[in-house]
């Protein structure tokens, strides 16, 4: 049984964005962080593993090199095997391209009856929540998104899936894609013996070489050419104005309630 | 000093679980209840915290000293009491246990220690042998297949909550000083043990410590530790690696109060300026920030030479506990002054932080008793 779980590293919120002459982010010169929904697919699969222990985590990431200390993190978290999707033919992807990328190197790892693959609902820096889904279809799998329980018996998952203003619970086959919320659960930390022992686990990198025989793969299908999105233009939003300061008086207020009316905001 | 990857994972690690389980309203709760939380430490044992240099087939994590001194300084940036309790397991209780137990003493203790489930303190101090040692006046006498105890244990950290306790007894009268003094392991439930009150202190608040009495108490052979009448060398090693652990709780309150000073030293307004504007308030901070940097390169470099096997260890060790000790007093001095007023009010953090750092030159062998390590070793 296999737990396959997708991670993207991303740029730490709380600190400086780093923007390219051409527009595009420029990633090198971020702090990077594990996308926090990520973190919540990582730990249900884990949670999963913890109650089936014959069954594998495995977590996989397109990226470059230096994503590599992300999957050590994740090893270091509870992982059994980690697999690096990363070439030169995958750069320039649009979330069109990567899926197609993940499908074909999940396809290469191989889906058997009882496999579940996970994702976050969403990653910080895009935000599109675009990639999971498109993974699913890719792989005809079923899919349920924005998982907030998951509870597994006999070769089918009963999802709660989270809507706004309340939640279906959903009866699904495995294998399945599942896209994870945070209200899914606490996240694991990574213990003391998992980062000492972090490097006896396996990490694999499968470049273009690796996953080219996939039907999915194709130069035409992944990369800037696969990618039917093109950045146009991105840009730090202006920083908002000073606050206003009201006086403690009835005319104050009163002007600040009128002010809250008028923006629709009372 | 470059930390290496792991190095680098293991600070992550400590860094997200003291910033994340740490809470305010914990520490409030420490504070104001002063009682131990089995919450929080059942929940360092689940990550490894208690076990860091313990071997792995006795439960622990198998890492080393800097490994385990990254934690300590973690924790303690947050808290230093809470540093306390992924301190002790780690330090004076298994110390001893892993120097010199049987194979079966540490399949029996360490094991459980490592893992969180049991809890050992160290009791050397007794009320009139402090920083003199060698004074100890409890007794072991040999019956049969038993050793009879007796004597007051004093200041032993973690006891109201322990299971175990290394106890240091004086074997052979007839041999003076550190002489003739052996280590037994003792069970804090057997006939004749007793707790003192716990005491009300200064800091550290939430980390219960009391004495222990021991009145006729029979521990079996199989529980003395080491050889018999030569228990003291041990207790001076384990002090080595424990004062190492201090030094590293004295860098991570430091660095904690630093940070708070340095934070408030930029919104806080005094004649239309931030006070960091002020020289007065910004050498302070470049001192503090000073200070703490060559503390932390000592510890570090210490915990490396300690694990090499490096003959000036025991030296470095004082060092590094009496150099990060007085330092953490200075540094958190300056952070009450920058804070002024605020700084007296319990509700700051520099306040607790004050008061804590007082006892890390004090505990373990007093600034005066590593100078006379220090003096002890340099003028062999």
């Amino acid at each position: 049984m296999k737990y396959i779980v997708c991670v993207k590293q991303v740029p730490n919120t709380s600190g400086k964005v780093a923007v390219k002459e051409d527009g595009t982010m420029d990633r090198s010169k971020m702090a990077t962080i594990i996308n926090p929904d990520d973190l919540n697919a990582v730990e249900a699969a884990l949670a999963l593993r913890d109650e089936n222990p014959d069954a594998k985590v495995i977590v996989i990431s397109m990226g470059p090199p230096p994503a590599k200390g992300m999957l050590h993190e994740l090893l270091a978290m509870g992982a059994d095997e980690a697999v690096l999707v990363s070439g030169r033919e995958f750069g320039g992807s649009d979330t069109f391209a990567t899926s197609q990328i993940l499908a074909g190197a999940i396809a290469h790892i191989g889906l058997d009856k009882d496999d579940i693959v996970f994702c976050g609902r969403q990653a910080i820096d895009g935000d599109t929540a675009q990639v999971g889904p498109q993974i699913a279809e890719k792989l005809g799998l079923p899919q349920v998104s924005y998982a907030a329980d998951i509870q597994q018996k006999d070769g089918t998952l009963m999802v709660k899936r989270m809507l706004e203003d309340g939640y279906m619970t959903i009866e699904v086959e495995t294998p399945c894609l599942l896209t994870c919320i945070k209200e899914l659960n606490k996240p694991r930390y990574m213990t003391v013996r998992g980062v000492l022992e972090f490097d006896q686990k396996p990490l694999t990198v499968f470049d273009f070489e690796t996953l080219k025989d996939e039907p999915l793969i194709e130069l035409d299908t992944i990369g800037l050419k696969g990618s039917p999105t093109n950045v146009y233009k991105s840009f730090s939003p202006p920083a908002k104005g000073e606050g206003v300061r009201v006086e403690a008086t009835a005319d104050g207020i009163r002007g600040m309630v009128e002010d809250l009316c008028e923006k629709h905001i009372v | 000093m470059i930390l290496n990857e792991k190095q680098q994972m293991l600070r992550k690690l400590y860094r997200d679980f003291a910033e994340n389980e740490f809470t305010d309203e914990l520490l409030d709760r420490l504070e104001e209840t002063g009682e131990f939380d089995w919450d929080i430490f059942n929940e360092m044992a689940k990550y490894g915290f208690l076990g860091i240099k313990a071997p792995v087939e006795y439960g622990g994590q198998g890492g080393d000293s800097m490994d385990y001194v990254l934690m300590v300084e973690e924790f303690s940036r947050v808290s230093p009491v809470l540093s306390l309790y992924a301190n002790t397991s780690n330090s004076l209780g298994s110390g001893p246990l892993l120097f010199c137990g049987t194979e079966e003493q540490k399949q029996k203790y360490l094991t459980p220690v490592a893992k969180g489930e049991k809890i050992m303190v160290f009791c050397l101090t007794e009320p009139g042998a402090g920083s003199d040692a060698g004074g100890t006046l409890t007794t072991a006498v040999e019956d049969g297949d038993y050793f009879v105890l007796n004597g007051r244990k004093t200041f032993v950290s973690g006891a109201p909550v322990a299971d175990y306790a290394v106890v240091y007894a004086k074997t052979d009268p007839t041999q003076r000083g550190s002489r003739g003094i052996s280590m037994f392991i003792v069970d804090l439930k057997l006939p004749g043990v007793s707790l003192g009150k716990p005491e009300h202190k200064m800091g550290i608040i939430g980390y219960p410590t009391c004495d222990v009495i021991l009145e006729d108490v029979r521990v079996h052979k199989s529980d003395l530790l080491g050889p018999k009448d030569r228990g003291f060398a041990t207790a001076m090693k384990t002090l080595d690696g424990g004062r190492l652990g201090v030094a590293a709780q004295a860098l991570g309150m430091a660095q904690g109060a630093y940070e708070e000073a340095l934070r408030y030293s930029k919104e806080r307004k005094q004649f239309g300026r931030p006070i960091k504007d002020f020289q007065a308030i910004s050498f302070m901070l470049a001192d503090m920030a000073t200070e703490i940097e060559a503390a932390r390169e000592l510890i570090y470099s210490t915990a490396e030479k300690k694990d090499a096997g490096d003959p000036e260890a025991s030296k470095l060790c004082a060092m590094a506990k009496y150099f990060a000790s007085e330092m953490a007093n200075r540094v958190a001095y300056k952070a009450v002054q920058i804070f002024g007023g605020y700084g007296y009010i319990k509700e700051y953090k520099v306040e607790k932080f004050y008061r804590d750092a007082r006892i890390t030159s004090i505990y373990e062998g007093t600034s005066q008793v590593q100078q006379m390590v220090i003096a002890g070793n340099i003028l062999r």
